[in-house]
């Protein structure tokens, strides 16, 4: 910049001016991208949090902000809004409490192996204890509300989601991988074929499964007279429309499991199979010692990547049953929603921090207890 | 080996040679690559057919086969088509996600291949400065009505006066990785504890129901996955040509668009179909950003549920419309998708 005061010519000046931006290339590289998260990540997640810890209130020409401190928390966590967030708790009987001692044993021995054999250092340690934390919490959580009596809250919806539909899509998808994998004619069809869901909207996807399985209109439905179960409908009852969203869910995202997968397992060591084949090992023994070992970085990475887009689920439940029965099918995105349209600011910001607060800490847990080991596992 | 002729058992139980399968095995994998078949084609061929039916036709029973059961009309395609503008919406959808995946994958990869080959060393005291000076504006502006025209100046002054006095004496500072890790934790926040600052920092813009607020907000949403998948393509390429290309004088914008983005060309591919996809079905900012005028497919498609009921044929013809062009354009593509997807989960 400087060297254009003291070059009077054209060229020199434009060459100087090329120089200034080659010197300074890799800050101008990456200075878009900055700016685009400040302003579309930073910026709103700074205003959204003084929104969580405000009431907002209309008024006469415009609205009113005041700042109200953690009520809005308080209210959801244990004021008039713990039933729809965190639902209704039932009492423990044997089995969950028997799986709650299971679980906490295996979290603590997790732990305490950490502490014992690993180097442990303050930053591990201290994400250990956080991710135990939030496991040992959302457990309880989980088994309370599912226990006799109680009824879950749109958290364990979202977790429901999340975990049972991302572990059923990953189990479809290397199911159908391996399939594909085998040495078979029309494997480019099945790949192109099998990859279409992903493209469909959420909300169509939410409406076709609705016409599916309608009970009196659906292509289902002279099996489902058959079956006398007519009057019957999945929407009423809270399981069945859990497992409605679920399905539809699954129906969406096993294509992208299966399409990663089964590349992964195209670039598997071919000799390697070949010459455990001559050897004589079966299918589970080439799967658990040369195909899985291969694929499970991979794998590892495509869980991942599921996982951080399951948290923000609102479409299916939304169209599909409203978050209906009662609030049986609710995300906590889709209940965030529903604040913000009853102009309960607050709360509909306040929840939205929690769900990223839960979503931050499982997905950053996965990336470094999984993902990790698995991608060292490789090399 | 024996020449005595294999028992029916084996032969039916035994692969023939050493890369193809058992009769029994490969029965078994056609069944179940089949019946998955169904379950893709099944809700697509009724959405498809259901777009053929009307009203009558789809209250009175499930009718499965066009021309045999039901007489198929162009009733729901006339009324969307031709009488309902949807060629608008549907103009918004393609610019909205074309203009935004490109801009991401732009200003992504530009921001993947300078992460993947310069080193950066940022003070973290800058970066705390920084952070704590824009909670301030949002705070003064809030709570205290100054206003803020005012607020960021005075910001920007004391950041420029921090930044030659307090940050030149700190020692921490945060590299290439703890940057990349920052742009791709963006993409665990959830758009739902975003979108409504976006929503009122488009108002008072008085952007909002345009194809610029959506396709700002979803280059912004979907920046992170194009910086997670594309540094990995970069990582990848031997760093021999760009330097013979330095040496020969050229940039490092020439050295990239000429030599870096044709290499990865394969991966670029597949981001931007992801991206492509992701920003094409979008619905929930969509829905808080767009109104009338830039309203996209996802939203029109859930407005079809109408106070007369769900108008079923109206709705498949949108679905089959918004999933057709994607079909194509993947099936095109589709080996790219495999491969680049790869390369980028390998090293994640």
């Amino acid at each position: 910049m400087t060297a254009t005061d003291i070059m009077p010519e054209a060229a020199a000046d434009r060459r100087s001016w090329a120089e200034w931006l080659d010197g300074h290339s890799g800050r101008i590289m990456v200075l878009p991208a900055v700016v685009v998260l400040l302003c579309f990540a930073i910026f709103p997640l700074i205003i959204s949090a003084y929104l969580a810890l405000s009431r907002f209130a209309l008024a006469p020409g415009g609205f009113t902000l005041k700042f109200i401190g953690l009520v809005n928390f308080r209210k959801l966590l244990v004021g008039s809004q713990q039933y729809h967030l965190l639902g209704k708790f039932g009492t423990f009987d044997f089995v969950q409490s028997a799986l709650l001692v299971l679980i906490a044993a295996g979290l603590l021995f997790l732990l305490a192996r950490y502490l014992w054999r690993g180097r442990p250092t303050v930053v591990g340690t201290v994400g250990r204890l956080l991710a135990t934390a939030m496991a040992m919490g959302l457990v309880v959580l989980a088994l309370a509300t599912m226990a006799p009596g109680g009824v879950p809250g749109t958290v364990v919806n979202t977790l429901l989601y999340v975990f049972v539909g991302v572990s059923v899509q990953f189990a479809l998808g290397l199911g159908l991988a391996l399939l594909c994998g085998q040495p078979i004619r029309g494997r480019n069809f099945f790949r192109v074929l099998f990859f279409i869901p992903l493209m469909v909207t959420p909300v169509g996807i939410a409406y076709t499964f609705r016409m599916l399985a309608d009970m009196q209109k659906g292509p289902f439905a002279p099996l489902v007279r058959a079956f006398g179960i007519s009057e019957w409908s999945w929407a009423t009852e809270a399981w069945s429309a859990r497992l409605m969203v679920l399905v539809g869910d699954t129906w969406q995202w096993t294509p992208f499991m299966f399409i990663v997968l089964l590349a992964a397992i195209e670039n598997q060591p071919r000799d390697q199979v070949e010459a455990a084949r001559l050897d004589g090992a079966n299918g589970f023994q080439i799967f658990r010692d040369i195909t899985w070992p291969a694929i499970a970085p991979i794998a590892a990475t495509v869980v991942l990547i599921r996982l951080i887009e399951a948290f923000k689920i609102i479409d299916l439940p939304n169209v599909l049953t409203g978050g209906g029965p009662g609030l049986a099918t609710e995300s906590m995105t889709l209940h965030s929603f529903i604040s913000w349209r009853t102009q309960d600011l607050g709360g509909s910001a306040a929840i939205g921090y929690m769900l990223l607060f839960i979503s931050t800490i499982v997905c950053v847990s996965f990336f470094n207890f999984v993902v990790r080991p698995a991608r060292r596992f490789e090399a | 080996m024996s020449a005595e002729p294999r028992s029916l058992a084996r032969r039916l139980f035994e692969p023939a040679s050493i890369d193809s399968q058992a009769p029994v095995a490969r029965i078994v994998t056609y069944v179940l690559l089949f019946l998955w078949t169904l379950v893709v084609v099944i809700p697509l061929y009724w959405v498809f057919i259901t777009s053929f039916k009307g009203p009558g036709e789809v209250d009175s029973g499930p009718f499965y086969l066009p021309f045999v059961d039901f007489a198929p009309s162009l009733q729901a395609w006339d009324f969307m088509l031709v009488q309902n503008y949807t060629l608008r919406p549907y103009m918004n959808s393609v610019v909205v996600a074309v203009a935004s995946t490109l801009l991401a994958v732009l200003i992504g990869s530009l921001a993947a291949y300078a992460l993947a080959r310069i080193r950066f060393q940022v003070k973290l005291a800058a970066v705390a400065i920084f952070l704590i000076l824009l909670t301030a504006i949002i705070v003064a502006v809030a709570t205290f009505g100054v206003r803020w025209e005012i607020a960021i100046v005075v910001a920007a002054a004391l950041f420029v006066i921090a930044l030659f006095t307090l940050v030149g004496r700190t020692r921490l500072a945060v590299g290439n990785s703890d940057i990349e890790f920052w742009i791709i934790s963006n993409r665990i926040m959830p758009p739902i504890v975003a979108v409504l600052p976006i929503y009122v920092m488009f108002q008072q813009m008085r952007l909002l129901d345009t194809q610029v607020a959506l396709i700002a907000t979803y280059t912004a949403i979907n920046l992170p996955i194009v910086v997670w998948l594309t540094r990995d393509f970069f990582a990848g390429i031997p760093l021999d040509l760009e330097e013979s290309a330095q040496i020969d004088g050229a940039s490092k914008f020439r050295v990239f668009f000429t030599i870096a983005l044709p290499l990865v060309r394969s991966g670029l591919v597949a981001t931007f179909l992801l991206v492509l996809i992701l920003a094409w079905n979008e619905y929930l900012l969509a829905l808080f950003l767009s109104n009338a005028d830039a309203q996209t497919m996802p939203v029109l498609v859930s407005a079809q549920n109408t106070t007369r009921g769900p108008q079923w044929w109206n709705m498949s013809v949108l679905i089959t419309v918004m999933i057709a062009p994607v079909i194509v354009i993947s099936t095109i593509l589709q080996k790219h998708i495999a491969r680049g997807l790869l390369v980028g989960a390998v090293k994640g």
